[in-house]
């Protein structure tokens, strides 16, 4: 799943797009090979296999599987021409026909609503349905391969489900919130590429009032719907297609960036190649449950593997079923992951960063692959296993893997490409060289074959008729609006509790120049609206001088639950740092098939880069508590 | 000579990030409760700013701390024992609740029980003291974090004087530094010579400044008289608290919490031994800018033999004495010469003390222009402007604060050689005045800055004071108490225990 154009698609962000490809290509390209709308070049992406999507298909994959596998034919090569001769389509062709709209949400580990989601208030609208600060209207544009229907759906999805331990914005506007553990009260791992250790999670007292770990909330859910399954949904066929994926074959599918698939098109569909990959997956939802709390038979069959590497693990395999033996009726013979400490010792076991062993066979890989003997980068250390009785009483550090392309030495600094430069293992590029030149199609017609300073985008987002309708009498100037991390966190991390709420200034904050202060008549802490088309939102000002003169900034994740007013503008309770920003989509990150330049999940594909943003930012005359009662609640 | 022993701590503002990490763990050890919302024992400002409470820093508007009076005596700045029991019940000197803020919550609890679907829920804070709603939150203890709140408010900040500051107030002229403070354990606390009460002591055996809360009374002379405004009066219990430095640990050998968490590693604990027959002359000293100087004579040498002999005579114990030899504040302090007091002019003798920051070269554009000596850049194009700093740590004296910047930035060349070139250049020290060997000792205590090494803190010798027999009873059962001395008031058995005195080896007053 590729989060930024499921949500540019499905919180209908793409129905107010101003910024066209067109306009973003460098002078040498022609224009009129490129499409009308930014969403179609992520259509175009998806179709080519560039991107995965999700809903994938227009039709229920189940049926289709159904249908397939009944037709006598492979039933991969069934979807396969059905897609190229068009009698089915992809989801993101369409994506607010009703039966392409997602309905059903998890948010874990996540802030969607109060912190990562760009474009919030797109979000309130049409995914949520919910009370919303919009005040932007359709786009002229017209995407030349997407339906437009005139009504934009509000509301898609009918339920939305959090699981966290507290009540973060996302919580809020959440229908069932499901109480979680905290770090210390379940045992984990934690580890990044950033350092070489690896810690421990673990629980010093057990979860608080009715929260259960993740494990166990995941458990329940897998348990219950096992049993409502039966009779429903028990043995069913799926059709999935997946993209072309770094550290696969498909990755070199398409050097030369160019073949369309599409039947209007000269060169054929080949699954793999020129569209996605299509695999046929048998699912028992009847077993879920049993699926759950149990080791599955494919790491027996296929081995362990990643960054294109393969090691077999079966003797750790045997080893766990002895150790942790299952607790399933259904699957007595595999190994038990009932327990989250079940699931810890079973990654401890099979990783070749915690078990020297695995690890010896993982380097054989990549000798095998390189023809360069790697073997002594173990460090002597393929007897060493680390188990969780271990970094509990101190993090351990991990052992070399050639997953990772640094290493953990006495002698040598832990640095990014390490192996690449000194064991000379080729790079994971299109050349295996350091490549700084992308010979690709789209890049060159962006003028990006090369790293290039490009000015900032027009983002369309204060035209004056906005700034001039809303006069409440206050200076209004444009200002460039950033989210930086803050100091303490990044991305999602909370600062909303009473501590960090009193070392800051207990709300969301902007901070402007004292420059712009003056124009605007503003002084420190007092009360000011940020709005544009995407929204608005309330804070109070801070006035500092090392602000530049012509920005904004608001740090990520004030949340919108702790002392946000209403909006003089709409009315309504103002919104978060994103309600006045929204995912700005660049067709070359959704290059794909081109080796490095190929989807990979959490690394690789497009982003929503924000920071060309503007907004109108002016002191407030009224601010507005809808207070209902009197402590506190607003 | 009488020589004492103090736990002293150095704070590497160099390093410091400005996490607020030490506040943090130290407001939820020690004032998580009512009547002290408002008290941080440690907290960090951004400067340049005010502070807090508001100009601490300005005695102009505080009187705290001592000043000289007639025939160069020194006298509290609040005045002397007549003219503060004059004053007792309207003390004209004290820091109103809005120059520190006002504390405030926020009902968590409605977020999860609002049912309305109309207005998104958004809880507003209301006030730990009154309980009423706060329309807006006006102050907190970290205002200005990071530059916030307009130059022209900031730049009252007291080390400003004798700047030229409007340049400072410039986008392209910004400075930043982090200032972590907490009690300074003074060696001459004005708190303790202001209490009207004698709730205030000064250990003999670490040095550690302790409000006695069975004799405070109340009268908050000691939260005027302290010019670093470390003294918070507890509105709940009517009695005055400070930072404990966190004796238990210390007595135990461990570091304090705000060292102990500290994430830059930036904080150091270590034994100073000073002569307390100086005190008096060297807070008394004529002249302001000689105080850090008559507070550095202060500390003994604790290799010296005549010191250490009569650090024995004085009770002082072996295990103190070692432990004063290993001291990397000692180090830092005496032997460096890189660490100063804050605000040596108040007189109090504090003990905490402070690297200064290096900053960056003023201005990128004329780097290539710079007069640099083998690379290291001149001290007088620093952003921070080092008469900023020596107001702050030397009452004014640029000199040292100069010698001490030189030595950081000839250890940052001499060890960037190092670790390029592989060139140990001798050459980069001659300004500096430092041996290679002290570069390497440098290098060990401030930039690898091993825990074991940061926190030389040998444990109290309870054994003098308490029978340990009896101490291992303490924590078991008891009746009617809600702590116990281990001496029940009530027995089942009828009866008293009854123990003999224990005698000192300690000898008391010298």
């Amino acid at each position: 799943m590729n989060g930024t154009s499921f949500f540019y698609a499905h919180t209908d962000q793409w129905r107010y797009e101003q910024l066209t490809p067109r306009e973003q290509l460098s002078p040498l390209a022609s224009p009129e090979k490129w499409p009308q709308t930014v969403l179609d070049c992520n259509i175009q992406a998806e179709r080519r296999g560039w991107l995965p999507s999700a809903p994938q298909l227009a039709v229920n994959p189940l049926q289709l599987g159904q249908k397939a596998a009944q037709s006598g034919q492979d039933p991969a090569t069934y979807v396969k021409d059905a897609l190229v001769s068009g009698s089915i389509k992809l989801a993101c062709e369409d994506p607010d026909a009703p039966e392409n709209w997602p309905r059903n949400m998890f948010v874990w580990r996540s802030n969607l609503l109060g912190a990562s989601g760009k474009g919030h208030e797109y979000f309130m609208k049409h995914l949520l349905g919910a009370p919303n600060n919009v005040m932007n209207e359709d786009s002229d544009q017209r995407p030349d391969f997407a339906k437009w229907h005139d009504k934009a759906p509000e509301g898609k999805l009918d339920l939305l489900t959090t699981i966290d331990f507290r009540m973060s914005t996302t919580a809020m506007f959440s229908d069932v919130v499901l109480p979680t553990a905290t770090w210390y009260e379940k045992s984990d791992l934690n580890t990044s590429d950033m350092h070489t250790f690896i810690h421990p999670l673990q629980a010093a007292v057990d979860p608080a009032w009715e929260a259960r770990t993740d494990w166990s909330i995941f458990r329940g859910l897998a348990e219950t719907f096992q049993r409502l399954a039966k009779g429903q949904l028990e043995s069913e066929t799926d059709v999935v297609l997946s993209p072309l994926q770094k550290d696969t074959p498909a990755e070199l599918a398409q050097p030369y960036g160019d073949e369309i698939w599409r039947s209007e098109h000269p060169i054929a569909g080949v699954p793999g190649k020129t569209m996605p990959q299509i695999a046929i997956v048998p699912r028992r939802y009847d077993e879920v449950y049993d699926r759950y709390i149990t080791l599955g038979p494919g790491l027996e069959k296929k081995g362990n593997a990643d960054h294109g590497l393969q090691w077999d693990t079966t003797a750790e395999i045997q080893e766990l079923k002895q150790t942790h033996p299952s607790v399933s009726v259904k699957y007595p013979e595999r190994s038990s992951l009932f327990q989250d400490t079940d699931a810890v010792e079973t990654v401890l076991m099979l990783a070749p960063e915690t078990n020297g062993a695995v690890s010896a066979r993982s380097w054989k890989s990549l000798s095998d692959k390189t023809g360069r003997d790697l073997s002594h980068r173990l460090g002597g250390r393929d007897g060493d296993r680390i188990t969780f009785a271990d970094i509990i009483t101190q993090p351990r550090q991990v052992i070399n893997s050639p997953v990772w392309s640094g290493v953990s030495s006495t002698q040598e600094a832990y640095t990014a490409n390490w192996l690449n430069v000194h064991e000379y293992v080729p790079w994971r590029t299109l050349t295996g060289r350091l490549q700084f030149y992308q010979d690709h199609p789209w890049l060159r017609d962006f003028g990006e074959t090369f790293a290039t300073y490009k000015p900032p985008i027009e983002t369309h987002s204060t035209p004056e008729a906005l700034g001039a309708a809303h006069d409440n009498g206050n200076p209004v100037i444009p200002l460039n609006f950033l989210t930086p991390h803050q100091k303490w966190g990044i991305h999602s991390t909370y600062a909303e509790n009473l501590i960090m709420l009193t070392l800051g200034r207990g709300g969301p904050v902007v901070w402007i120049s004292e420059d712009d202060a003056t124009r605007l008549k503003i002084v420190d802490n007092d009360w000011v609206e940020a709005f544009n088309c995407n929204g608005t939102l309330v804070a109070r000002a801070v006035v500092s001088q090392r602000i530049p003169s012509g920005a904004a900034f608001m740090y990520h994740a004030a949340e919108r639950t702790a002392n946000v007013p209403g909006s003089e503008i709409t009315g309504k309770r103002a919104g978060i740092h994103n309600s006045v920003t929204r995912v700005v989509m660049k067709p070359t990150h959704m290059v794909g098939g081109y080796a490095h330049l190929s989807w990979s999940f959490n690394y690789y594909g497009p982003v929503g880069s924000n920071r060309d943003e503007f907004i109108f930012l002016r002191k407030m005359n009224d601010v507005n508590w809808f207070d209902t009662t009197e402590k506190g609640k607003g | 000579m009488k020589i004492r022993a103090q736990i002293g701590k150095v704070l590497n503002l160099d390093k410091c990030i400005g996490c607020h990490t030490c506040s943090v763990t130290c407001k939820q050890v020690w004032t998580n409760r009512d009547g002290v919302e408002y008290a941080w024992f440690n907290n960090v400002e951004s400067k340049p700013g005010v502070g807090f409470p508001q100009q601490w820093e300005n005695q102009e508007l505080w009187h705290g701390g001592w000043q000289l009076g007639k025939g160069e005596s020194l006298r509290p700045k609040i005045g002397g024992k007549w003219r503060i029991l004059s004053k007792i019940f309207a003390n004209p000197n004290l820091p109103q609740l809005d120059d520190y803020y006002e504390p405030f919550d926020f009902d968590y609890a409605a977020l999860q029980n609002e049912k309305s679907e109309q207005v998104v829920t958004s809880v507003r804070p209301y006030s730990r003291i009154t309980g009423q709603v706060m329309d807006k939150i006006e102050r907190g203890p970290n205002w200005e974090e990071s530059l916030g709140t307009e130059f022209k408010h900031r730049s009252k900040d007291y080390n400003f004087r004798d700047v030229e500051k409007e340049i400072y107030g410039k986008f392209e002229n910004s400075f930043l530094m982090f200032l972590p403070r907490l009690c300074e354990h003074c060696l001459n606390p004005t708190c303790v010579a202001s209490c009207p009460s004698g709730a205030i002591y000064k250990r003999e055996e670490d040095g550690i400044v302790l409000v006695d809360q069975e004799k405070c009374r109340g009268w908050r002379m000691c939260v005027s008289g302290c010019p670093y405004k470390k003294i918070y009066y507890n509105w709940h219990t009517g009695k005055s608290e400070k930072c404990v430095f966190c004796y238990p640990r210390i007595e135990s050998g461990q570091p304090t919490v705000c060292s102990e968490t500290c994430v830059g590693r930036i904080r150091y604990l270590g034994v100073m031994l000073y002569d307390a027959d100086k005190i008096e002359t060297a807070a008394a000293t004529t002249n302001p800018e000689d105080a850090y100087e008559q507070q550095l004579d202060l500390f003994l040498d604790p290799h010296d033999p005549a010191v250490v002999e009569q650090a024995r005579r004085d009770g002082i114990s072996d295990a103190w004495i070692d432990a004063a030899q290993r001291s990397p504040v000692y180090r830092m302090i005496k032997e460096w010469k890189i660490a100063f007091p804050l605000h040596p002019e108040y007189r109090t003798l504090p003990m905490v003390w402070y690297i200064p920051p290096l900053s960056p070269i003023q201005e990128a554009a004329s780097a290539g222009s710079l007069e640099t000596l083998n690379g290291i850049p001149d001290i007088n194009s620093l952003r921070i402007p080092v008469q900023y700093l020596a107001n702050m740590l030397t009452a004014g004296d640029e000199a040292p604060v100069k010698a001490a910047l030189n030595r950081l930035l000839a250890l940052r060349a001499y060890m960037r050689r190092f670790q390029i070139e592989n060139v140990r250049d001798a050459s980069l020290l001659q300004g500096a005045g430092l041996s290679e060997q002290q570069i390497q000792d440098m290098y060990r205590l401030l930039a690898i800055a091993n825990y074991e090494d940061r926190f030389v803190v040998p444990t109290a010798h309870k054994e003098d004071a308490e029978d340990p027999y009896h101490q291992r009873g303490i924590a078991g059962f008891h009746f009617n108490q809600s702590t116990t001395s281990g001496k029940s008031r009530f027995s089942l058995w009828g009866q008293q225990g009854v123990r003999p005195e224990i005698r000192r080896h300690t000898v008391k007053g010298g």
